[in-house]
């Protein structure tokens, strides 16, 4: 790299555009050098700063998000970075994303003996990692962002150490994700010795760039090792989305991570992989449409059955998650198939994601709430009689579980709905059959978690033996704000999208 | 003062509004006042509505409103309107769901502003259902009516109350996401790219979708809304469900909800689907007639248990509308709508009263009951009124419902309508039978236990002032049916999409 590329970059002001993202990292190392310099009884005020960061990039980017800079389509540091509508999106929703995270982590966090500071630094690095990641133009970028990201949860996945589930889930997220990380990797390789094969004026450099690889497949589109190259990437994007097969180590280490950890994996992790999936499929991959379509079919409806067949049978609320999350997948796997004939499709995948965080968000607030000091373990029949006990946290739960499970008027049953009707337009019709039969199965085990917080169960008198019952904290007053945001934003997206509809549909 | 189009909105917005202030923590007194004020307003705004009706001349609607929720782009917008079919839909919400909602306001049940505010979300829900003109808005507001049931069955249902809140909820999603599919379908085929039913029928008449395009939308739109409307053989939720279900739950479900899918049928399918319903006319009759009329005839004069035994005639009742929508006319359309209210207002009469006997009898079981007329008059002249208005007697709404779905029927199949008038015959045995053990005879052994300990007494003035709106909302259309024939005939008439004389079929 050349000084001449750094001048350049100073000059055409590109630092700028990425304000968000340095304040973001910025606040990352900021926060190891306060806890050094505070005095360790004001170590309880560092996750603010990181909430500050949090928030003032999302401010930023708000203000920013109609103003014309933004909007030349331009690429930045010598196409590393692409400034596009859909990045912006993604932007805001892993800040949204990480603040929800960092609030979990102040509820859960305090019980263990773990050191806290460390994890609102990993979480902040994370976040900055996601939002270059949504926005990379170039195969470098895109795998230093997303190999932070994967080393960041690598940690955090493993957080509380002496936990024998968590360790265990560590280890397999950290075998698999290597893997991964080497298969696409691999993949990355192909495709760019393929491109530099026909460059005439020898330029590797440009062998990463997605404009010229989108063009090649262009002229390409039967280019073997091209092909395999877009599909080994492809794989291991699916590993990051949970997508069959690459979902295997879902239920493991959704369950053993501590809960703020499975809800940055199910909501931010996931967010990322299907920003990268959606920039791929719509920019550097479109010429292989053909291809595509048929192997994108195919994975989405494995994914949607695998996921809700095996959560049909699960007792733990926590793989519940995870292997519900799977199916969610699915479904939004139908949007981006959509995605490469229809053109506002996008938007719906995306759609669904907000609605998917919400949600999801709002659950795991519950669960980080239920749980003690070990929250690897969670039956579903210690949610027993919830409503009796904590009618708050049940009718949050409700509100959740609900909008997962697409139950009309939440917010959830939109983003289905919109990812339904791009897929008809699309004409993915087999599709939409999975879709319908998936939705069906999973009103089966969302409805008996509602049950089991609801309804009395009929027990014979006598046989109530102890259930492993919750010794979570009762939701202070951030607590109570937060889960009721969630759950009010989860009902208002039922009724009214024009909040979200006005950002991502120009 | 609020223009009618106003009005419209403010019957539909008053009971989740209310349900909604519940729900944030009024107290329980005022919560009951609230309840009560707001399913009285919408059942007045109905029928001041009906009376002021004036059929647009373009599209047939009047009272019409649209506001967007940000879906506009989409062609989804939230466009409220009543036309000639739908007027009488909404009346018979508002009725029906001031009736269930007085029924439930002295019905003492445990959590009672939880019950309340199912119930109210349930009304808001049904009103909107029939309002809408947007389709999609159509199948959202059928949606936020059906959640509360599932609940309400599973907090305050009876026996087996987990499996049949659980299989009621699969059955219904499954009817619920073939509709859906089979709107979508509609929405993308039409080339209208519009949930808005208007524009759907103009862009259809401009360009009828094609044979095979309408052969899979009606028959996901005749399974989808089917299942939600239990056609046989996937009607078993029913029964159960209806078993478990609170009375309110069940009065406004049965009594209105479940019609959901044949207004459906009549206002979306059959005039923009000509084709679809030609090919599908057969299966439908068919399976109405052998399924819901005589299969389930016969399984309702086997069952013991009076409300499970009620269940099964508004499974049985339900083959007669299939019936009249499979005959494709004018006339059997308007005697679907037309059976369609007489027979939510009895089935909502039969479970109301068949709570008010379980309260006394302390079981649902025919067997166990006996001589109940001794001790309380009025409640077994309710009863045998219902049943008498049930059967399809003279005088009473469902004879007009019954009567014009035969006479199409005529037309469309001598045999079938054999079948359909044997039916008759089966309703006659099993609702004269179950009066004559529950009210009439000597007193069996375990009532006279239950008597003893528990002096049964007469339908109370809170229990008959529901029971009495529901009986004279059956006997007015009874004796003036015109009242809604003439609207439902403007309306199944000003089309030019249906078919205005009854076609007939070559087997």
């Amino acid at each position: 790299m050349s000084l001449d590329f750094l001048k350049d970059a100073a000059e055409s002001n590109n630092w700028w555009a990425l304000t968000p993202e340095i304040t973001v990292a910025g606040m990352a190392l900021m926060l190891l050098v306060l806890e050094i310099v505070l005095p360790k009884k004001e170590h309880r005020f560092i996750p603010l700063f990181a909430v500050v960061a949090l928030v003032g990039a999302l401010v930023g980017i708000v203000i920013n998000f109609h103003s014309p800079d933004y909007w030349g389509q331009q690429s930045l540091f010598g196409g590393l970075i692409r400034i596009s509508e859909q990045g912006q999106i993604a932007r805001i929703f892993f800040l949204c994303s990480s603040l929800l995270v960092t609030f979990l982590a102040s509820v859960c966090l305090p019980r263990s003996k773990m050191p806290r500071v460390e994890f609102y630094h990993i979480v902040l690095v994370i976040t900055a990692a996601t939002m270059l990641l949504a926005q990379s133009n170039h195969f470098v970028m895109f795998f230093v962002a997303l190999e932070t990201l994967t080393i960041g949860l690598y940690i955090l996945v493993s957080y509380f150490r002496d936990n024998p589930l968590t360790l265990e889930a560590g280890l397999k997220y950290l075998v698999l994700g290597s893997l991964s990380s080497g298969i696409m990797l691999f993949g990355i390789v192909l495709l760019y010795g393929a491109v530099g094969r026909v460059v005439i004026d020898g330029n590797v450099h440009t062998g990463f760039e997605f404009p010229v690889l989108a063009n090649f497949l262009q002229q390409h589109p039967d280019n073997f090792i091209a092909i395999v190259g877009a599909l080994l990437v492809l794989s291991g994007v699916a590993f990051k989305i949970g997508a069959f097969p690459f979902q295997v180590w879902v239920p493991d280490v959704y369950q053993g991570a501590p809960t703020p950890v499975t809800a940055f994996l199910a909501v931010s992790s996931k967010a990322a992989g299907f920003a990268v999936l959606l920039t791929l499929v719509t920019t550097v991959f479109r010429p292989l449409q053909s291809l595509l379509v048929p192997v994108l079919s195919a994975a989405a409806a494995a994914t949607i059955l695998y996921g809700n067949l095996s959560a049909l049978k699960q007792r733990d609320a926590k793989r519940l998650m995870g292997l519900s999350g799977v199916s969610h997948a699915g479904f939004l796997l139908i949007g981006v198939t959509a995605s490469l004939t229809v053109p506002w499709a996008w938007t719906a995948v995306w759609f669904y994601l907000f609605t998917y965080m919400l949600a999801s968000m709002a659950v795991f607030g519950v669960m980080a709430h239920l749980t003690g000091e070990n929250d690897a373990v969670q039956d579903l029949d210690s949610y027993d009689q919830l409503a009796k006990g904590k009618p708050f946290l049940a009718a949050i739960l409700a509100i959740g579980v609900g909008s997962l499970a697409g139950i009309p008027p939440l917010a959830g049953f939109m983003g289905k709905l919109l990812v339904f009707v791009a897929a008809f337009e699309a004409h993915l019709y087999g599709l939409l059959a999975f879709a319908v039969i998936g939705v069906v199965i999973s009103i089966y085990y969302y409805f008996g978690w509602i049950k089991a917080a609801f309804f009395a169960s009929w027990r014979q008198e006598g046989a109530v033996e102890a259930r492993p019952a919750f010794t979570g904290t009762a939701p202070n007053f951030l607590g109570v704000a937060v889960l009721t945001t969630l759950a009010l934003a989860t009902l208002v997206l039922g009724f009214f999208q024009t909040p979200l509809t006005s950002w991502l549909m120009k | 003062m609020p223009d009618n189009a106003q009005l419209l909105q403010i019957a539909i917005a008053t009971p989740l509004i209310s349900a909604l202030v519940i729900g944030l923590g009024l107290p329980k007194r005022l919560s009951v006042k609230l309840a009560a004020v707001a399913f009285i307003v919408p059942a007045l705004i109905s029928v001041w509505l009906w009376s002021q009706f004036r059929a647009g001349a373009d599209t047939g609607y009047d009272f019409t409103s649209n506001c967007s929720t940000g879906l506009a782009q989409f062609g989804i917008g939230l466009k409220l309107g009543l036309n000639g079919i739908s007027l009488p839909m909404f009346a018979l919400a508002g009725i029906v769901g001031l009736a269930a909602g007085l029924y439930a306001l002295q019905s003492n049940a445990e959590r009672l502003k939880l019950y309340l505010m199912l119930l109210l979300i349930m009304q808001g829900g049904l009103l909107g259902t029939f309002a809408s003109v947007d389709i999609f808005f159509f199948y959202f507001f059928h949606e936020l009516a059906l959640i509360p049931t599932f609940i309400m069955v599973g907090i305050w249902g009876g026996r087996d109350r987990n499996y049949a809140a659980m299989k009621m909820t699969i059955y219904l999603t499954l009817g619920a996401m073939l509709s859906l599919i089979g709107l979508i379908a509609l929405y993308a085929w039409s080339g209208a790219h519009s949930f808005d039913l208007i524009e759907l029928k103009s862009a259809i008449a401009l360009r009828a979708l094609d044979g095979g395009q309408q052969k899979i939308i009606f028959g996901l739109l005749m399974f989808g809304f089917g299942t939600l409307v239990s056609i046989w053989p996937l009607h078993t939720w029913a029964p159960l469900g209806y078993g478990a279900a609170p009375s309110s739950a069940a009065m406004l479900h049965a009594g209105v909800l479940k019609k959901f899918g044949l207004y459906g049928l009549i206002q979306i399918a059959l005039p923009l689907l000509p084709i679809g319903a030609q090919h599908w006319a057969w299966t439908l009759a068919l399976l109405a007639a052998l399924g819901n009329v005589l299969a389930i005839g016969f399984v309702t004069m086997a069952q013991r248990d009076l409300k499970q035994m009620i269940g099964y005639s508004s499974v049985m009742h339900m083959g007669y509308c299939f019936l009249g929508i499979a005959t494709i006319s004018v006339i059997g359309s308007g005697g679907v709508v037309l059976l369609m209210v007489a027979h939510g207002l009895s089935v909502a009469l039969l479970f109301l009263l068949s709570t008010a006997i379980h309260h006394r009898t302390h079981t649902f079981d025919m067997a166990e009951m006996g001589g109940l007329a001794q001790k309380t008059p009025v409640l077994a002249a309710f009863f045998v009124a219902a049943t008498m208005a049930s059967i399809g007697l003279p005088g009473f709404a469902n004879f007009w419902g019954e009567l014009t779905v035969f006479v199409s029927l005529w037309t469309f199949s001598k045999w079938i309508t054999a079948v359909a008038v044997a039916g008759v015959v089966i309703s006659a045995v099993y609702g004269l039978r179950a009066a004559a053990k529950v009210f009439f005879g000597q007193p069996t052994e375990p009532f006279q236990r239950v008597a003893a300990e528990h002096p049964p007494v007469d339908l109370t003035w809170s229990e008959r002032l529901p029971a009495l709106i529901l009986l004279a909302a059956l006997l007015f259309i009874g004796f003036w049916p015109r009242a809604l024939t003439d609207l439902v005939n403007h309306a199944l008439t000003a089309k030019p999409v249906v078919a205005t004389a009854p076609v007939t079929f070559q087997r």
